[in-house]
């Protein structure tokens, strides 16, 4: 076992990549940047390690190591991207016999649809250290699992065999806790960081018992074994109808957890909220796309029976998810809370699009799923770091008596930017998600369109209120000098540390993202349509029409 | 000088660029953004004069450049300008409404210490309504449409220190935006029917014959034609943008912005809007969407002109003056004369921009009191502003021949008149005009005769030139633009109506109507007059009763309370709404919560009979894979120069135990 890893690990030496090159000499860059994909997990676990080591004698080096780690594997996915060449299915990277006896093979590829994802991986990990430049308390080890958990996400990103993705998946999980139970909110972390790893748990025995009984099944009807995603649709071409509906619900829910698909949504809010902010920031921006990822790689066109079975299930709970987490939102007290439940309303459009099974709603429901990272991010940036870490609440009746649009005018001004991009307001990516979402949706049934449209409504509401109540609640600059026994004098007796430099980085960054795809979401389309016509996800997407 | 469609961009592009400008201005930099945005904007003014000029050489032509947004698969997501009267008229308009109200406000906010932001905001709406009047792709005016939302969100919160303000401007935002929903959903079904969204586009774009075709002969859903559906779903749009019945709650209380933001955005453009989208998708309106329309706008004229009789506050009186005379806007494209609409949104943008103009004038000289109880006796101290206040109003009640809101109110009625569906448009719009006329017969003498009724009043005094040219230069064409459109020579309706030959007829042709009218106006203000010019010289208090209310007290409390339209909504979609979203958190914390600590209880108990049955069963068969981990993990934290670390191991441990289980019960 262990050898067979480490030379796994290590097969693909800088040689052996320049030999691939090579192979190619017509075009090496082109194949250079694809194939350096993989490296995004390596160069994070790598990170992960050296941070570790570093931490112990300075958090200094910890930090630029964890901000080097992450923007070599940002910049990874870019130079992929910029050299991307759109075409139908995956390209394979690296596909390697791995645990031989089940057929289980080390199959990276990447098409547009892992690229956007890769590129948001990408973005979130540059950003979410940023955030986490302040962090004092056991940084090295802060930093490792937070590489970690970047270079499972990558994996799962990169994987083209569903064996292969759960192991990376499972990697990616993990840390969360550990993150979660150390640096989260003292108050409430323990109970989150275990309510969200048994939810992610339970999911993944899903999946593990779906991909295990999928191999079963396929091997019954006489297929060798194998994990390998095209492997395992076209043999279960050949499965019964009832097959095809029992493994589709457990691949899918075991998935739609992470995806925080009603009502299996519970850990999200309570994760978040505990979770310290680039964890939350990771948690709603990335790992809630494993899910939504995972639905849509193994169990949409695996299953294509079982999809059109679950369709108006999958689309009903999507769409209750964005009522009922919508309506949450607009009564909480808690800041954090408000964002938590905003991203499981905005996670059920992902899941509408999917449910919608068309090119253009999964397309929508891919765009999204990017637009919802980088938004999330940004909502989750502004709570946790810039006004928690400053005002030491986030009990909303708190913070109205604060006139923070005057303490905080950077955290106020991207508050309002992100909410706005949050609420689907055009000239930010969620409009033009939103928009293809619903004009796919349309397609398959009017009728989940017009219901999902409210949802927009809703939206609204809840962004609306958190932006007043929070930074506009009160414009007098010595609301605690009234009851205090001596008024100060001068101005503010409240100040808080200016908004770092880090800071301001990483929020540039995200709204950079929101702002540019939402004013040229082809750069996304171009490269997400194209990997819809793969013959494997025709198979699931021509089922769309109920 | 003529202007080629594919420049029609630069138009909103000029106040998108101002804003920027501001937005990146410092705090102090006042002077620059307030210039930049009147410069830009009027710039963008002479544009749209060259781009007026060019849609009237061919007024029945609509220019259009279009280009792709993005693409999916089959779907082609297109955008697109267009110039043809319609635009070249409204944004001709905007712009030259929109510089004299900038100019005014460089007076009136002058102390404001967020003028900047204030400059930056207006050219922000700005662009976005000029965007929304160029595009030719009903996506494209959706985007602006909610852009200029958001401007109007921005504004009305703009004093958010009052928690009034704050209140308004959600309320605003979110009323409006149920409207957009039906927007939203009717261009989805418009993009699935026709499939695009590109209003013109050589033959193929949506009002063009072959789309219009297809969506005629599509199919009916619950008794509606497809297309009926389509248009009422737009009309939604515009219900909630242009103030009409049942959505009409929002724009009162959008007063509470700056008076220079009520004249622009809730006077003469934005509330406009919906007319203008309801005019731009007419040949997409059936009959059955019509008759909605009309019947939808007769109620709101008749609504706002009704509750407007018993408001104090000045600015709000004319808030309800707007809903009403958006209605008769709506009732005239549901009556089929949407070039009659058009003609009135002109005139109105005028004389209303010039009555909330004369409006912030007054409060501004009067200290901020805009409670017409607490004013009287203004006419002598503020001559000018009394003057141009006096022709707003005349064109307002469309007092005969000479102010522009007769000729166009008569256009409308004539059409309303004329219509082969129900006359209760009609009719409506007939008793709104006598109420229309008493309502601001009162509002003039109580502000402008008798005593001046408080200490502000008595001391107020003519604001500076930078205030009062605007509204000279407003009461110029509140009477002037009149002309444009009379019955003798409709030039305007015509050439809107793609027209290059302009149909007249004699006066005497619908002298009837003309005189029922003229009647009318005569009867509402002379019983304005009756009770409450009569009564002026007795009321020298602010705290004297209104005589409406001494003689139709519970009438007018039921008015006063605007018909209890905002109770009624807070008592059942507040009510339901609160009742969701509470019952929601609760069910997710209790119910959802309860079953996942039961679950977790349940696995806490199923660990420790598991953990029975390993160590006395399993666990010996995996001794001896155990035994190699653990060599590799050693061998794995002997790598690193410092602490193996108890997470990682259990990371790694974790990894090769669940390949294992894979492996076993792939195996099995």
């Amino acid at each position: 076992m262990s050898v067979r890893l480490s030379a796994h690990f290590s097969v693909l030496t800088p040689s052996d990549f320049l030999r691939r090159c090579a192979a190619n000499p017509s075009d090496v860059f082109v194949a250079a940047a694809m194939n350096a994909l993989p490296f995004t997990i390596y160069v994070s676990f790598a990170g992960a390690l050296l941070a570790l080591a570093a931490g112990t004698r300075s958090h200094f080096a910890a930090r630029w190591i964890a901000l080097v780690t992450a923007l070599t594997s940002f910049a990874l996915t870019l130079l992929a991207a910029s050299s991307f060449v759109p075409s139908p299915g995956l390209q394979t990277i690296i596909d390697l016999p791995w645990i031989a006896e089940l057929g289980i093979r080390y199959h990276l590829a990447a098409d547009g649809i892992s690229l956007t994802l890769l590129v948001l991986t990408g973005l979130a990990a540059t950003v979410g250290v940023l955030f986490s430049w302040n962090i004092e308390h056991r940084v090295g080890e802060f930093f490792a699992l937070y590489l970690i958990l970047i270079s499972g996400v990558f994996g799962v990103f990169l994987s083209a065999d569903a064996f292969t993705m759960f192991v990376f998946y499972e990697i990616a999980i993990v840390p969360k806790y550990f993150l979660i139970a150390n640096w989260g909110s003292p108050a409430t972390r323990e109970h989150a960081a275990m309510k969200l790893v048994l939810y992610s748990f339970a999911g993944s025995a899903l999946v593990l018992a779906g991909l295990l009984w999928a191999n079963a099944v396929a091997i019954a009807h006489g297929s060798v074994s194998s994990f390998s995603l095209n492997d395992l649709a076209a043999a279960a071409t050949h499965f019964s109808r009832g097959e095809q509906i029992g493994l589709f619900a457990l691949v899918f829910t075991g998935f739609a957890v992470l995806a925080g698909m009603f009502p299996f949504h519970t850990w999200a809010p309570t994760g978040h909220v505990a979770a310290p902010t680039a964890a939350s920031m990771l948690l709603a921006g990335v790992v809630m796309k494993l899910g939504a990822y995972g639905c849509l790689r193994v169990a949409m066109p695996l299953f294509p029976v079982g999809l059109a079975f679950w369709q108006p299930t999958i689309a009903a709970l999507a769409i209750i998810g964005i009522f009922y987490a919508g309506f949450i939102a607009l009564v909480q007290d808690d800041f954090k809370f408000v964002i938590g439940y905003s991203s499981v309303s905005h996670m059920g459009f992902v899941l509408l699009g999917l449910a919608a099974a068309n090119s253009t709603a999964v397309a929508g429901a891919v765009l999204q799923m990017f637009s919802h990272g980088v938004i999330a991010g940004l909502l989750f940036a502004v709570v946790g770091r810039m006004v928690y870490e400053r005002t030491h609440t986030r009990q909303l009746a708190d913070l109205r008596q604060l006139p923070l649009h005057r303490l905080l005018p950077f955290a106020a001004l991207t508050f309002v930017l992100a909410g706005l991009a949050s609420m689907g307001m055009p000239g930010f990516s969620g409009f033009p998600a939103e928009l293809t979402i619903l004009i796919g949706v349309w397609k398959t049934s009017p009728a989940w369109a017009f219901f999902a449209g409210g949802g927009i409504l809703v939206a609204a509401a809840f962004t609306l209120r958190a932006i007043q109540v929070s930074f506009f609640g009160s414009t007098q600059l010595s609301p605690v000098a009234a009851s205090a026994s001596e008024p100060t004098h001068a101005g503010s007796p409240l100040h808080y540390e200016p908004i770092t430099l880090a800071e301001k980085v990483g929020t540039a960054l995200l709204l950079a993202a929101t702002v540019y795809i939402g004013l040229k979401p082809d750069v996304l389309l171009d490269w997400i349509t194209p990997a819809l016509q793969s013959p494997l996800m025709q198979a699931a997407l021509k089922g769309g029409s109920l | 000088m003529s202007l080629s469609a594919q420049y029609l961009w630069v138009i909103p592009a000029l106040p998108l660029v101002a804003a920027a400008i501001g937005a990146l201005t410092p705090r102090s930099g006042r002077s620059l953004v307030a210039g930049a945005a009147i410069v830009a904007l009027a710039l963008s003014f002479f544009i749209s004069c060259a781009a007026l000029s060019t849609a009237l050489a061919n007024p029945a032509a609509h220019l259009t450049h279009n280009f792709t947004w993005f693409e999916l698969g089959n779907d082609t997501v297109r955008l697109g300008w267009l110039l043809d009267p319609l635009t070249a008229f409204m944004c001709t308009m905007v712009t030259f409404v929109g510089t004299l109200i900038f100019i005014f406000s460089l007076g009136y906010m002058h102390e404001d210490e967020n003028f900047k932001q204030f400059f930056c905001f207006l050219s922000l709406f700005a662009a976005a309504m000029l965007g929304l009047l160029v595009a030719n792709s009903l996506l494209l005016l959706f985007i602006c449409w909610e852009l200029v939302g958001l401007a109007s969100y921005l504004l009305i919160g703009f004093w958010f220190h009052k928690p009034s303000a704050a209140a308004a401007a959600k309320k605003a935002f979110i009323t409006t935006r149920i409207g957009d929903l039906g927007f939203l959903l009717g261009l989805l079904w418009l993009y699935d029917s026709a499939g695009s969204l590109l209003l013109y586009d050589n033959g193929n774009g949506v009002l063009e014959a072959t789309a219009l075709g297809a969506l005629g002969s599509a199919a009916t859903v619950c008794g509606l034609s497809v297309a009926s559906a389509i248009g009422l779903l737009l009309f939604c749009g515009a219900v909630g943008k242009s103030g009409q019945f049942p959505l009409h709650v929002w724009l009162p209380d959008a007063m509470e912005g700056p008076t220079p933001v009520s004249a622009l955005i809730h006077a003469a453009t934005m509330v406009a809007a919906g007319v203008f989208l309801m005019a731009r998708v007419y040949p997409l309106l059936t009959p059955d969407a019509l008759q909605v329309i009309a019947i939808i706008g007769a109620i709101t004229a008749l609504l706002g002109a009704t509750i407007a009789v018993a408001q104090y506050d000045l600015k709000r009186i004319l808030a309800f003056s707007t809903v009403s005379q958006l209605g008769y806007m709506m009732l005239a494209i549901g009556v089929g004369a949407p070039s009659a609409a058009i003609f009135h949104l002109l005139t109105h943008a005028f004389f209303k921009a010039l009555l909330f103009l004369g409006a912030g004038s007054v409060i501004h000289a009067a200290h901020h009191e805009q409670d017409i109880r607490q004013l009287g006796g203004l006419s002598v101290k503020m001559k000018l502003t009394f003057a141009t206040f006096a022709i707003g109003t005349m064109a307002l009640v469309g007092v005969p021949l000479f102010f522009s809101g007769f000729w166009s109110k008569e256009a409308i009625l004539h059409a309303a008149h004329a219509t082969a569906g129900s006359h209760f448009p009609f009719y409506a719009a007939l008793v709104g005009v006598v109420l229309t006329a008493f309502y601001n017969t009162r509002l003039i003498a109580e502000t402008f005769f008798g005593h001046g009724r408080s200490h502000a009043a008595e001391h107020a005094h003519e604001n500076s030139a930078v205030m009062t040219t605007p509204l000279v230069i407003l009461a110029f064409f509140a009477i002037a633009l009149g002309f444009l459109g009379t019955p003798v020579y409709p030039w305007l309706q015509a050439r809107l109506s793609g027209e290059t030959a302009v149909h007249g007829h004699s006066l005497l042709d619908g002298v009837g109507l003309l005189v029922l009218s003229s009647g009318l106006v005569a009867l509402g203000i002379g019983a304005g007059f009756a009770l409450y010019g009569r009564t002026l010289r007795l009321r020298t208090k602010a705290t004297a009763p209104d005589p409406l209310a001494i003689a139709a007290p519970r009438t007018h409390a039921f008015l006063g309370d605007r018909l209890k339209f905002d109770e009624l909504y807070a008592a059942t979609f507040g009510v339901v709404n609160t009742f969701l979203a509470t019952a929601s958190d609760w069910f997710d914390r209790s119910v959802w919560g309860g079953i996942v600590h039961f679950l977790a209880l349940l696995g806490e108990f199923s660990g420790t009979v598991n953990r029975e049955a390993d160590e006395q069963g399993l666990n010996a068969g995996f001794d001896a894979t155990s035994e190699k981990l653990r060599a590799s993990g050693q061998a794995y934290s002997r790598a690193q120069t410092g602490d193996a670390h108890g997470y990682l191991r259990f990371l790694a441990v974790g990894f090769v135990v669940l390949a294992l289980v894979a492996i076993l019960g792939g195996g099995a």
